[in-house]
């Protein structure tokens, strides 16, 4: 009895010392608002920043959903990377196949922007990080959750820019398949960013009717001084003397973001400005010629053999209760067809058009008994050994563009091994890799 | 009302939009943490500290270094080795698995392309960042000394 009595004042003091030291102010370091001394910590700078950010984030938030639906995740479990998602495939719709190029914009746009961003989340995080050390940590309940909140906004943040940075560069570091990792990992930052945004665009709203962006932008580090004390906690109660102005961090912060924007974007351009990209996984061609454009996958890493693309290679085409197994020069005497299509990858990078040839999607179908306009979905299966997306299924509407071809030539000339050979898919606006490659079976009404 | 406030801390609106904001993190947030749980709260939660504990005090101090080799207030000399160093920094930050060669033997492998082409870009790349910045900080100082020599008021480059 008297155990439990002792223990009870002893929780009972600890918990009286310690609200007399959060009584008593931040202890030392950077708990301290002395300890931060930069002026240009404010909340103009900081709205600034965040206001950049918030567009930014839309727009590669909105391309990222689009990339999810563009997989067709909800017409076959071979297509689904993410079966557990729940509502999260709520807005899912058939990916159009026109304009050809819209998801090499996009994704184009997705990639090369979250890129563009990485500067000005950095500059966001360094012009708030006195509010991380904030004291007391904890002011009330809404506080408390507003700060918990704050970790998965940056947490979530910092992970779904680390992912989508080392997927693009093949760096498979991350724990986990990185489809639901990016996909999770951006609702988690979205989620915490409603609150963020919900809490803080008055404030955002009042900062930059404070203080006009183009006087901002003509004050020089000399005349550069703290903004006013107004209780955010982003300003130093003691600033140094500024050797920066606003308009010279923003600037480098745009600089930055410039820069990356120029070793990168070329890859998603092609042609001679492919060479421009010279930090960028794909600023370079893997070869001459007219198979000379970007590989996403070699024959070699996907496990193909001679043997598999030999004379003995043999197309099967199932639909219907029908099985029709085609050589390849019987796929060569059908009506060949072109279409100049872009390939575009899921890690932003692109083609410009390549003149590609061979058989209608739809009129393979019809040699098992679908009529023209009548062609349904198709089960697309490769010779592929190593790695994913060794089977992909295309939507009714993909299998009716005319632009649709089992590919048998590119740019006048045979498919290379790296490019697919024998046969390949290219479909209009379709992500790269279901665009598979060294096709060998085509299951037509049946994509389970 | 102002019952919830003094227990909450905040108005009603800032509660509703508290409990909508968690409701889609924590849907998201069960799916990303069905896989690997450890290792997710390790990536998220230790690219936060990571960031917030390693990545700014290394700059800050990096940066407090480089100003304290001079003190005077217009040493506006300064951003001309800040600009360049944050540019190549971020270049790096995004790039360095390839720069590095992190995943060089994948990259070969799975593109055709020559993995060891990346550093030297980098080092380049920071060469002419900190050439141009010179270059200009150059330009500045000679236009100042002009302007002075002709009895004008200098303008003090750096701004």
């Amino acid at each position: 009895m008297g155990g439990k009595a002792g223990r009870a004042g002893r929780v009972g003091a600890a918990a009286e010392w310690l609200r007399a030291r959060l009584r008593e102010g931040p202890p030392a370091g950077p708990t301290r608002p002395e300890f931060w001394r930069s002026p240009l910590r404010g909340p103009w700078l900081t709205s600034v920043l965040g206001l950049v950010l918030l567009a930014g984030t839309a727009v590669v938030f909105a391309t990222g959903l689009l990339s999810y639906a563009a997989y067709n995740p909800d017409l076959a479990a071979v297509n689904d990377r993410t079966p557990d998602k729940g509502w999260l495939g709520f807005y899912l719709f058939a990916w159009p196949t026109r304009p050809h190029w819209l998801y090499r914009l996009t994704q184009g746009v997705h990639v090369t922007l979250g890129i563009m961003l990485v500067p000005v989340l950095l500059a966001k995080l360094w012009s708030v990080i006195p509010k991380l050390f904030a004291w007391p940590p904890v002011r009330s309940v809404a506080h408390a959750l507003e700060r918990l909140s704050v970790l998965a906004l940056v947490g979530g943040g910092l992970f779904v820019f680390a992912t989508g940075v080392l997927n693009i560069q093949l760096e498979y570091v991350f724990p986990g398949s990185f489809y639901p990792l990016h996909l999770y990992g951006a609702w988690v930052f979205v989620g915490a960013l409603v609150l963020h945004v919900g809490t803080r665009m008055g404030l955002v709203a009042r900062t930059l009717r404070s203080r006009r962006l183009r006087d901002e932008l003509r004050t020089p580090a000399a005349r550069t001084t703290a903004e006013p004390p107004d209780g955010t906690g982003l300003m130093p109660p003691r600033p140094a003397a500024a050797t920066m102005s606003r308009r010279g961090a923003l600037g480098m912060v745009g600089l930055g973001s410039l820069a990356l924007l120029a070793v990168t974007v070329g890859q998603s351009i092609g042609g001679p400005l492919r060479a421009t990209a010279l930090l960028a996984p794909r600023g370079g061609e893997p070869g001459a010629g007219p198979n000379g454009f970007p590989v996403n996958r070699t024959a070699a890493e996907a496990g193909i053999t001679a043997a598999d693309t030999g004379p003995d290679w043999r197309l099967t085409v199932r639909g219907g209760g029908r099985e029709v197994v085609l050589a390849r020069e019987r796929l060569l005497a059908m009506p060949q067809h072109t279409a100049a299509l872009p390939i575009a990858c899921v890690e932003g990078w692109s083609t410009p058009d390549q003149e590609w040839s061979g058989v209608r999607l739809a009129d393979l179908a019809a040699l098992v008994g679908f009529p023209p306009g009548a062609a349904p979905d198709v089960l697309v299966e490769s010779a592929q050994r190593r790695g994913s997306f060794g089977s992909a299924a295309l939507r009714a509407n993909q299998v009716a563009d005319p632009w649709s071809l089992l590919a048998l030539r590119v740019n006048g000339a045979e498919l290379s091994a790296d490019h697919g050979y024998p046969a390949r898919i290219i479909v209009p606006a379709n992500p790269g890799v279901h665009n598979t490659k060294w096709v060998t079976r085509l299951t037509f009404g049946d994509p389970a | 009302m102002r019952t919830l406030r003094a227990w909450y801390g905040a108005g009603p609106t800032h509660l509703l939009l508290t409990v909508c904001s968690f409701a889609v993190a924590g849907y998201a947030g069960l799916r990303l943490l069905g896989g690997d749980v450890v290792g997710l709260l390790l990536w998220t939660v230790g690219a936060a500290l990571l960031h917030d504990l390693v990545l700014v005090p290394l700059y800050t101090a990096a940066d407090r270094a480089v100003r304290a080799l001079d003190p005077r207030r217009d040493a506006s000399w300064i951003n001309h080795v800040r600009v360049p160093a944050f540019v190549s920094a971020v270049l790096f930050v995004v790039w360095s698995p390839l720069i590095l060669g992190l995943s060089g033997e994948v990259y070969a492998a799975k593109t055709g392309l020559d993995p060891a082409a990346f550093a030297p870009r980098w080092l380049l790349i920071t060469a002419a960042l900190f050439a141009a910045s010179a270059a200009v900080l150059a330009a500045r100082s000679l236009i100042a000394r002009h302007r002075a020599a002709r009895g004008r008021p200098p303008a003090r480059p750096g701004a």
